[in-house]
């Protein structure tokens, strides 16, 4: 009896060892069938993403610096700037120059407004090689929809009110909102966001105005690294 | 040949009315209540959740075999995520217009319960046609839901309808924007999430409504005799 019961029960632990192997094993051929799909759409659609991508950046580009001030391949001409207070960056950032002929055109710098409303709000600021803004635009931002959102392209046009402004042609002091004595408007209810942007794009003027030799004279990175950049 | 008709009729009733994941089965609420800001954005994400379902479920009917039960959820999932991103990565290569404006809708969809349930409750027992028919009808189902609350959000919160149709249809499509009420102040509350919970409560009430109302003029005719599937 206890023999029986014995051989009973190594055919059982049998049978339950092996259903389990070919549970696994299903489960193996799945996730085989499954990566192999992955990786192999991937490798098909690198190159056309990775072009998408370029064109994207390209036409953000030229809406903050006009394509017809420079002649060179901005995302060739980048360089890495070390985290920079003066432009709200925690991390290292990119900066692409923009030159004509050799000579430099001006520069695009990725800068953050720390103080909006909620969160940061991420902007593209393009100078011309004088020191005149070129154009801003708003990457990305959390401010309230209706309310902040203005400084958004997609829902007004308070951010070209930055065009062709410089520190020259208007004074430190008048960097702010009308509300607080400056010289830009605003709307009624949302302070907060516009007096974060301006002053995110008055230092971003100045830091250029004290950087400029630096950042034009610093020799290029090799390539764009393909990933981990911020968008 | 009546009956698979009728099998037919019932899964797209479920889908649309009678199970509706929005307002009856309340799954896949994360983005129904995150993504409702506009009609347009609902719209958008109900239909690429729909083609994603369809999908889905009629790549897991055929192998439904092949799957043992106690691994089944894990080979679900993988099936849905690795489809989902096949159809990110290649709507990015080859649909960049279209990826621009779905494309953070995409991963999003992982997330949605509804997916799974649609692929364990009905995919995994049925045929591959039914099992297609029904996730795009469950999915439609949803995306009516996420275009009405999204229209009543943003009707309510900004007084216009339809606003970003132009990210979807091309610049032409600009004039399609109803502005209903000219010089509205906005209504906040609407499109903040309190917005999304509020509309939601009401539109589950207004179909819980619906229902009441047929039950109760059902009683007086012979209830007829319940489906069995």
């Amino acid at each position: 009896m206890p023999t029986h019961s014995r051989a009973c029960l190594v055919m059982i632990n049998k049978v339950i060892i092996k259903h389990a192997l070919i549970t696994a094993g299903i489960l193996i051929v799945f996730t085989v069938v499954g990566t192999a799909m992955l990786s192999g759409t991937f490798e098909k659609t690198k190159a056309p993403i990775a072009a998408s991508e370029r064109a994207e950046k390209l036409h953000l580009f030229s809406q903050v610096l006009p394509t017809t001030l420079h002649d060179n391949d901005l995302l060739q001409d980048a360089i890495k700037l070390p985290p920079t207070p003066a432009l709200g960056q925690r991390g290292e950032t990119m900066a692409y120059r923009a030159r004509m002929q050799g000579q430099p055109a001006g520069v695009i710098l990725e800068v953050i407004a720390p103080d909006g409303y909620s969160g940061d709000i991420k902007l593209l600021v393009g100078i011309a090689a004088d020191g005149a803004l070129t154009g801003v635009r708003v990457l990305a931002h959390k401010e309230t929809p209706g309310l902040g959102d203005y400084i958004d392209l997609a829902h007004g046009d308070w951010i070209k009110s930055f065009d062709g402004l410089s520190l020259a042609k208007r004074a430190d002091d008048s960097w702010k909102v009308k509300k607080d004595g400056g010289q830009f408007d605003y709307m009624t209810g949302a302070t907060i966001t516009p007096r974060a942007v301006i002053k995110a794009v008055h230092k971003a003027l100045q830091y250029f105005a004290s950087q400029r030799e630096i950042i034009f004279s610093a020799a290029a990175i090799k390539s764009e690294p393909a990933k981990g950049e911020t968008k | 040949m009546s009956e698979i008709k009728n099998k037919y009729t019932e899964i797209i009733e479920n889908g649309l009315w009678k199970q509706n994941s929005g307002t009856v089965q309340l799954l896949g609420l994360c983005p129904t209540l995150a993504v409702t800001t506009t009609a347009v954005n609902g719209m958008s994400l109900g239909i690429a959740t729909a083609i994603v379902m369809a999908l889905s479920n009629a790549s897991v009917s055929p192998v439904r075999r092949f799957v043992p039960d106690e691994i089944r959820i894990p080979v679900f999932i993988l099936i849905i995520a690795a489809l989902v991103t096949v159809i990110d990565l290649s709507m990015n290569a080859y649909l960049q217009p279209l990826h621009k404006v779905l494309g953070i809708f995409i991963p999003l969809i992982v997330t949605n319960c509804i997916v799974l349930a649609r692929v364990e409750a009905f995919a995994a027992k049925n045929p591959t046609t039914p099992s297609a028919l029904d996730g795009f009808m469950m999915g439609f189902g949803l995306a009516l839901v996420l275009t009405l609350l999204g229209a009543i959000r943003e009707f309510v919160g900004k007084g216009t309808v339809l606003s970003g149709i132009d990210l979807v249809l091309g610049p032409e499509a600009k004039s399609m924007v109803l502005h209903v009420l000219p010089d509205y102040p906005g209504f906040l509350l609407a499109i903040l999430p309190p917005g999304a919970f509020i509309g939601l409560a009401l539109l589950i009430a207004g179909h819980n409504w619906v229902e009441q109302r047929r039950a109760a003029m059902q009683i007086s005719p012979p209830l007829k005799p319940v489906q069995s599937h």
